[in-house]
């Protein structure tokens, strides 16, 4: 599983790299869609003969009915449990056997499976995705201790971790009104009670060709991927239709909120602010990228305003810096993060956060921190190409939220074409306290009862 | 040698050129890759892998000499030295130095283990010659300006204070101080609490001035540059270092305080388990058996005995493996779970029956054969990028394991027989466990007794490094 809003994964570049003497790099991305629905994108690598194949359902957690946290994941672990043709393990015991690669993961938005396997694996690999799209057969004694597993993955990844705590609360104090408050593990106390029948369900009302999207990238050529595509997922019938995907929508926020979460073991304190901010699908044209611009002039590296402001010139922090991803279906959120020096109260550096972030809504961006941040940017889009799982995770992720290849690669000619205009407007418009939660975390002194 | 005349890059047929130290990888979806061994006109040796395919450089490489430099009273030295490289380097200062590497997007980093430092570098290729010139500005020239130092020792502190009442970090900890006393290896890398505050700048330098140096160098680079250009660059970077490391030599040791079981008490839901006993040594005639054996116990599929066992079929735990670590000074069989409280003795019981079984009965034939099959395949499944291909030519320099490794790999694991399995089975398991346990356990206590049985002393055949002497020249 994968954080609800992973990093900023860099964007492959098109046929034209504005700017670059490497124009005309990287891979010419060709997609189709079958008859059933299923959307197929192939992304040619012929460095070495291996392929990853992905399969990407458009449902997260923020598709799951109130009340059955966590069902989105918990489904994701129950998909490899088998079915009437490939029994329980026959499918990992195959990628194990080849020496394959192998996982699953869940966001807010979406599911994913992959494979890195060796070429002429890819239609085996194919038949198995194809067979439990919709064949997955589950019974009580499968479905209970995987049950107990994702409560020890949500013991690790939560409960023994306060600073994953803190930023549970965050998010459900950002969100008044949209499921992306709720955690993509889910609430404990629900997680509890998930069983067969609400898996089996949420199975039948999202997993559906007509709800996927494969991916392929590799040593393969379309008309390759378009046969074997057809010869197993194309025969795999629609199992319902898809309603489009309404959620509740953030009301007009108000007031800034503060969360403070105290725990003993807590030795070094920090804070962390989250602001809603639109998503590349929920952004006006330009916006998303501006943003992607204006974070990373906050909050990337040691050239960052965030760092050279907190750690280097004033000295209250030790670290300090932020982050943005807009590959989400519904507003998503820009976050500040820093962690003070010992002397250093919380409140302190929140002051000197604030001050930063008031100077760039004030006087905006110098066209050298312009430059700057847009080659680098850029530049990560080329490095982009070094990494086939890379490059089919991002255009998974962005087809799974709504965007279309054609705006994938050209990202980086719209990086190229942020202002420094846009850049402050950006900040000007979404760094707005009235939409943030602050999130302090501090050592409690007082031991807490009864927790375990 | 003029190598540049035999490359053969980007290309997917195999091209078996053995002369002139070019080497055509074969092994299942292996890259097609010829490593090719370059020898800068200063004199200094790197593996080569040209790829014209993207306009950028990988450049992986690695000195020996790591935390294990450290002396017993003052961890840290390393790992602060070398978190310092790039905060400032010839005349330019922390600030003016990122500066420089963001605006070419040179992406340069240093990490710190226990027996090396090991350094990343990736540029676009029209930026290679900035690139390579910060990268000697870094070794050669690191200014270790007082603000910059003071800045690191703040960040180093915090995150060691973040780790002081993690579980994960206190169960790591402890194993290696239990099972290392009064060895380097039984330090924390990053130091102490106690220690960092005290690491002067001429220790700092002092680390630097010993141990980077062109004896104890071995350097891999993959992508868009020829032999002729390497070579260049990698004088460039490193033709100004002394010609020869001035380390401090560390003891051989086995891992002690097996049979026992340490409890760490902490609030926590999960409690988190480390477990470990004596590993083999990478050069040992037996590290393949062992290496197979260890995927069959606790390796990376969704297939291991511990994991069907552990995860599978009772739900105890999220994650569970166990791994084969080679240092240089010592061999490890390290296992790692986090589970609940009232599951932790059922756990662990588990593990130690699992582990006891597999060095009594062996694996069976069925487990060997798909445990070959897993790691001929995974190996060249895990070469991904420019940089993993490098550091994994690294690795194998480090080895000393010969350029000619990747295509003997495959033979050298089909020839492991079920008999070998099953002996070095019991030669890896039966040597009993370290347990440490951080959190709140029930029905798990500490042990001070080392019931488990003592393991011996460690038979070390210095086997003939596999390879060495088919290297190429």
């Amino acid at each position: 599983m994968s954080p609800k809003l992973t990093l900023a994964i860099a964007a492959f570049t098109g046929a034209v790299l504005a700017g670059s003497a490497q124009a005309g790099i990287g891979p010419q991305i060709t997609n189709f869609t079958l008859a059933n629905g299923l959307e197929v994108v192939v992304i040619p690598d012929h460095r070495a003969p291996v392929v990853t194949h992905m399969v990407w359902y458009k449902v997260g957690s923020a598709d799951e009915t109130p009340g059955k946290s966590g069902l989105a994941h918990f489904l994701e672990h129950l998909m490899f449990k088998g079915t009437a043709k490939n029994p329980a393990g026959r499918f990992s015991q195959v990628v194990a056997t080849i020496g394959g690669q192998e996982n699953a993961f869940t966001s807010a938005d979406y599911t994913g499976y992959f494979q890195r396997v060796p070429r002429d694996e890819l239609k085996r690999m194919m038949e198995f995705e194809a067979d439990r799209m919709t064949g997955l057969v589950l019974t009580d004694d499968v479905v209970r201790p995987e049950l107990n597993v994702v409560l020890e993955e949500q013991n690790m990844r939560v409960g023994n971790n306060p600073a994953a705590r803190l930023g549970e609360q965050m998010d459900a104090a950002l969100y008044l009104n949209h499921p992306y408050g709720r955690p993509v593990i889910g609430w404990r106390h629900e997680v509890e009670q998930l069983d067969r029948e609400d898996a089996l369900n949420f199975y039948r009302r999202f997993y559906t060709p007509n709800n996927a999207i494969v991916i392929i990238a590799g040593d393969v050529t379309p008309e390759e991927v378009r046969a074997l595509a057809q010869d197993t997922y194309g025969k795999i019938p629609r199992v319902t239709d898809i309603k489009p995907r309404l959620r509740p929508q953030e009301p007009v926020q108000e007031a800034p909120r503060t969360v403070t979460l105290g725990d003993p073991r807590v030795t070094q304190p920090s804070l962390s602010r989250y602001y809603l901010a639109p998503s590349s699908t929920t952004a006006r044209p330009g916006e998303s990228e501006a943003l992607d611009v204006l974070v990373h002039i906050l909050g990337r590296g040691a050239n960052s305003r965030l760092y050279q402001t907190l750690v280097v010139d004033k000295g209250v922090a030790v670290n300090a810096g932020a982050s943005y991803d807009g590959t989400a279906l519904d507003n998503t959120r820009l976050s500040i993060y820093a962690t003070p020096k010992p002397e250093t109260s919380l409140p302190q550096l929140e002051q000197a956060i604030d001050g930063v972030l008031a100077e760039v809504v004030a006087n905006g961006v110098s066209a050298d921190e312009l430059e700057r941040s847009k080659n680098r940017l850029i530049a990560d889009s080329i490095y982009a190409n070094d990494n086939q799982r890379t490059l089919a995770q991002w255009y998974g992720a962005s087809l799974a939220t709504g965007a279309t290849v054609e705006q994938i690669r050209t990202w980086p000619d719209r990086i190229r074409l942020v202002s420094a205009e846009a850049v402050r407007d950006a900040a000007r418009h979404w760094l707005d306290k009235r939409r943030s939660v602050t999130g302090y975390l501090v050592k409690e002194t007082h031991p807490e009862e009864n927790r375990s | 040698m003029s190598a540049a005349a035999c490359l053969r890059a980007g290309s997917h047929a195999l091209i078996a050129v053995l002369t002139c130290g070019v080497i055509a990888v074969a092994a299942p979806a292996a890259r097609a890759m010829s490593i090719e061994r370059v020898v800068s006109p200063g004199g200094i040796e790197a593996w080569l892998v040209s790829d014209r395919t993207l306009p950028l450089i990988a450049m992986e490489f690695a000195f020996v000499g790591g935390a294990d430099q450290d002396p017993l009273d003052k961890p840290g030295i390393a790992n602060m030295a070398t978190s310092l490289l790039d905060e400032g380097a010839g005349p330019f200062d922390a600030n003016a130095f990122h500066d420089r590497l963001e605006r070419k997007a040179i992406e340069l980093s240093f990490r710190t283990g226990r027996d090396y430092l090991r350094g990343s570098l990736r540029t676009l290729s029209e930026n290679r010659d900035d690139a390579f010139d910060a990268l000697r500005l870094a070794l050669t020239e690191p200014r270790f300006d007082p603000a910059a130092v003071e800045r690191e020792r703040a960040a180093i502190m915090s995150r060691l204070r973040r780790e002081t009442l993690n579980p994960n970090d206190m169960a790591n900890r402890t194993w290696w101080a239990t099972a290392f006393p009064d060895h380097p290896y039984g330090l924390p890398v990053n130091g102490t609490l106690e220690s960092v505050p005290n690491i002067s700048i001429d220790d700092l330098k002092s680390y630097t001035r010993r141990a980077f140096a062109r004896d104890n160098l071995k350097i891999a680079v993959v992508g868009d540059i020829d032999a002729e250009t390497a070579g260049k660059l990698i004088d460039r970077a490193f033709g100004a270092l002394p010609a020869k490391a001035d380390l401090t030599p560390v003891a051989p040791i086995v891992p002690q305080g097996l049979g026992r079981r340490v409890v760490v008490p902490l609030d926590v839901p999960q409690a988190v388990v480390e477990f470990g006993g004596p590993g083999i040594a990478r050069s040992d005639p037996d590290f393949m058996a062992a290496y197979l054996v260890n995927h069959i116990l606790g390796g990376g599929a969704f297939s291991s005995r511990l994991y069907l066992e552990v995860r599978e079929k009772r739900g105890l735990a999220y994650g569970i493996s166990a791994s084969l670590i080679w240092l240089n000074r010592a061999a490890l069989l390290l296992g790692h779970t986090a589970t609940r409280a009232d599951a932790t003795g059922q756990t662990i019981e588990i593990v130690e029956h699992e582990i006891r079984r597999l060095a009594e009965e062996g694996p069976t034939e069925d487990e060997l054969a798909k445990a070959k099959t897993y790691l001929k395949g995974s190996f060249a499944l895990g070469l991904d990028t420019s940089n993993r291909i490098a550091s994994q030519l690294v690795q194998i320099q480090t080895d000393d394991l010969g350029i000619d490794y990747i295509e003997r790999r495959a033979g050298l694991i089909d020839a492991v027989t079920l008999a070998d399995a099953k002996r070095v089975a019991k030669r890896l398991l039966e040597g009993g466990m370290l347990v440490t346990i951080v959190g709140r356990p029930e029905g798990v206590t500490s042990s001070e007794s080392a019931a488990g049985g003592s393991p011996g002393p460690l038979a070390k055949p210095r086997g003939t490094p596999a390879g060495r002497e088919t290297e190429q020249r």
